[in-house]
């Protein structure tokens, strides 16, 4: 889709091209390619074997029994787009160009209204190039039972795939939402923007699933921004299991409703040479607010991980815990845990963080080969147990889905 | 079954034990007496290879084969198993994953019925002794050698923290591990440290050891020498001798 920012979202864009985000290593944007539109539409069980694959890697399924809506785009050709029969009129999902044509007023109401296009020059190459990716509204009071599930796919070396998507939760709706991004095998290099912003009306429920699987010179620079409303519940989870170059996300969740509340989840393998700084940021608007982050990142090979959390608090009677471990298991990799707490003007708030990084006790790995397990076993049962999938609060398949998914990473770096 | 031949051990530069010579037959139970900080942990730990006891001098076989330099997972594997007096709590293994990676392919009880035996049905989704209580804990010691099956068990100290209504459960668990019909029948054996003695209500010894500073200094019949002990002390004992 043509660039679709408007005029004031481009000026300010245009200020902050050369500005490095405040986290992780500088990408040189020059170097990528924008690709085609020449994907074409297909059904989901069309595509060859290997890339279901690659789709099922990010939770995706592919008969859809289970699933309420598809959507599937490649570069930035939006291949598949499904509602399941029997969700008809309780939700709507469609390319972000489609929407902005059957809903004009999405440019006034949502596009760049919680993301600031000078944040960085990440948003704004986003805010000035052409970009596609997802709308998806659930309707006023409609509690959609299987999750929605969407995957975007890289297929080209070298490429850029600049993504805007807008979620608006009507009020006393509810949806899970697993938003898979991905690579085609193909693909060494390249660079993901994501743009997403996600808009929690009244009384709405959303969990927001993000499984992602990159490749080893693969760039991410994701930037989200949830505006949750008042008594609304938003749950972020993100799991990533699989070596990147480098990734940088640092979503905000602002609960300005009063008793809105949100968690931030994250299960983070540090695989390879990833760089990976991944954090949450939570700020307290709305009276009686609730927030928490919880953290789980295991560092191996020569991956760095920064885990960075921060909750602000801006209310009285406000209440948040920030919960950030991790394991390194490598002499060569690197963790830097990063919890910040700030209370302005709200002497009543209630914040609080614990973090810890350190070893899998010998008197564990131990304990476990006494009843004859062998040492990878015994590392790998206590650091598939440290990810902890249960925190995810996911529905059974999904959760034993990605149970195995760490498993097997596991089970291949030992 | 087992033989310890000249054992020396040393942890850190602090040498623990002297000289041990201990023979244990296939279908026997010993026990092993003396007072705090006598050896008698350290022993268990070292026949199991926990990697901290190096062993100076001296050599160990189990089953004839030479298992001096086997690790402590080749060793569980052969068949020893160690029922710990004061395990680790392990975050994010349930004791139900833990039992089914220690079961080997042809073990057909399903988890579940030892938990019933054991009353710790609400605790098998739970993590592996963490926030368990001290008889909670020997009882979770319990239902994982029962999946381990080990040839020789060792127990150390399995009656500490317990309350007699769970020395009761664990006594008769251990029983049916090492003293019942079928484990009389398939040789197996069992190595006890203990203080009070309550776990001998439930299993007979057939040999009884006493261990002070690192030595064992005697051998005898297992009754005669925890009567004497409970009469004199283990110093007497040893001025005795």
């Amino acid at each position: 889709m043509k660039n679709p920012s408007q005029k004031n979202v481009i000026e300010r864009a245009k200020t902050a091209l050369e500005k490095k985000a405040t986290y992780a290593s500088d990408i040189d944007l020059s170097i990528f390619n924008f690709p085609e539109y020449s994907e074409e539409e297909q059904n989901i069980e069309d595509f060859p074997p290997e890339i279901q694959n690659i789709f099922r890697a990010t939770g995706m399924e592919i008969d859809e029994k289970k699933r309420s809506a598809s959507f599937i785009m490649v570069n930035h050709s939006i291949v598949y787009e499904k509602i399941n029969q029997t969700f008809n009129g309780q939700l709507e999902i469609m390319g972000i160009s489609d929407a902005i044509k059957k809903y004009p007023e999405i440019l006034e109401k949502y596009l760049w209204k919680l993301i600031s296009p000078d944040k960085d020059k990440y948003t704004a190459w986003a805010a000035l190039h052409e970009c596609e990716g997802y709308f998806i509204r659930v309707f006023k009071d409609q509690k959609i039972s299987r999750p929605i599930q969407s995957c975007l796919l890289t297929k080209d070396n070298l490429a850029v795939q600049n993504v805007h998507n807008i979620i608006v939760m009507e009020e006393g709706s509810s949806a899970h939402i697993i938003s898979g991004c991905t690579v085609h095998p193909n693909v060494k290099e390249g660079l993901h923007l994501g743009m997403t912003e996600m808009y929690l009306g009244e009384d709405s429920n959303l969990t927001f699933t993000m499984i992602h699987n990159w490749a080893d010179e693969f760039a991410v620079r994701p930037r989200t921004v949830v505006d949750v409303g008042k008594s609304a519940r938003f749950i972020n989870n993100y799991v990533l299991t699989k070596p990147a170059k480098s990734i940088q996300s640092y979503p905000s969740i602002l609960l300005s409703g009063d008793n809105s509340n949100a968690s931030s989840n994250s299960i983070i393998y540090g695989l390879g040479d990833s760089e990976i700084d991944i954090g949450t940021y939570i700020e307290l608007i709305g009276k009686d607010s609730k927030g928490e982050i919880i953290s789980r990142s295991v560092a191996k090979d020569n991956s760095v991980v920064n885990a960075r959390g921060h909750l602000h608090a801006r209310t009285n009677n406000s209440f948040a815990h920030l919960d950030c471990r991790g394991i390194l298991m490598s002499d060569d990799a690197t963790m830097y845990s990063v919890p910040e707490l700030t209370a302005t003007k709200a002497p009543k708030a209630r914040l609080s963080h614990e973090a810890a990084i350190g070893p899998i006790a010998d008197e564990e790995i131990e304990y476990l080969m006494s009843r004859g397990l062998t040492k990878d076993k015994a590392i790998s049962m206590i650091t598939n147990g440290f990810l902890d999938v249960k925190l995810l609060e996911l529905p059974e398949q999904l959760e034993s889905y990605i149970k195995k998914m760490i498993e097997a990473t596991t089970e291949e770096s030992l | 079954m087992l033989k310890l031949e000249n054992i020396s051990v040393e942890v850190g530069n602090k040498k623990l034990l002297h000289n041990i010579n201990l023979h244990i037959k296939k279908g026997t139970t010993h026990i092993l007496l003396g007072p705090n900080g006598s050896g008698k942990s350290t022993l268990l730990k070292t026949i199991i290879g926990m990697p901290k006891f190096k062993i100076t001098t001296g050599s160990i076989y189990f089953n004839g084969i030479d298992i001096t330099d086997k690790t402590l997972d080749e060793r569980a594997r052969m068949g020893i198993g160690l029922m710990f007096q004061n395990p680790p709590a392990v975050k994010g293994v349930t004791l139900e994953d833990l039992c089914e990676a220690i079961k080997n392919k042809d073990h057909k009880t399903p988890t579940l019925s030892y938990a019933r035996a054991l009353n710790l049905t609400n605790h098998i989704d739970r993590n592996v002794n963490d926030g368990f209580s001290g008889g909670e804990v020997k009882r979770s010691e319990v239902m994982q050698i029962k999946c381990q099956e080990p040839k020789l068990v060792l127990l150390d100290e399995p009656e500490s923290g317990v309350d007699l209504d769970n020395i009761e459960l664990i006594g008769k668990v251990i029983h049916s591990i090492i003293q019942s019909h079928k484990a009389k029948k398939e040789g197996r054996s069992g190595i006890i440290v203990t203080h009070v003695g309550y776990i001998l209500k439930y299993l007979s010894a057939t040999e009884g050891h006493i261990m002070t500073n690192g030595r064992l200094i005697l051998h005898g019949d297992p009754k005669v020498l925890f009567n004497d002990i409970k009469k004199h002390g283990f110093m007497k004992k040893g001025k005795r001798l």
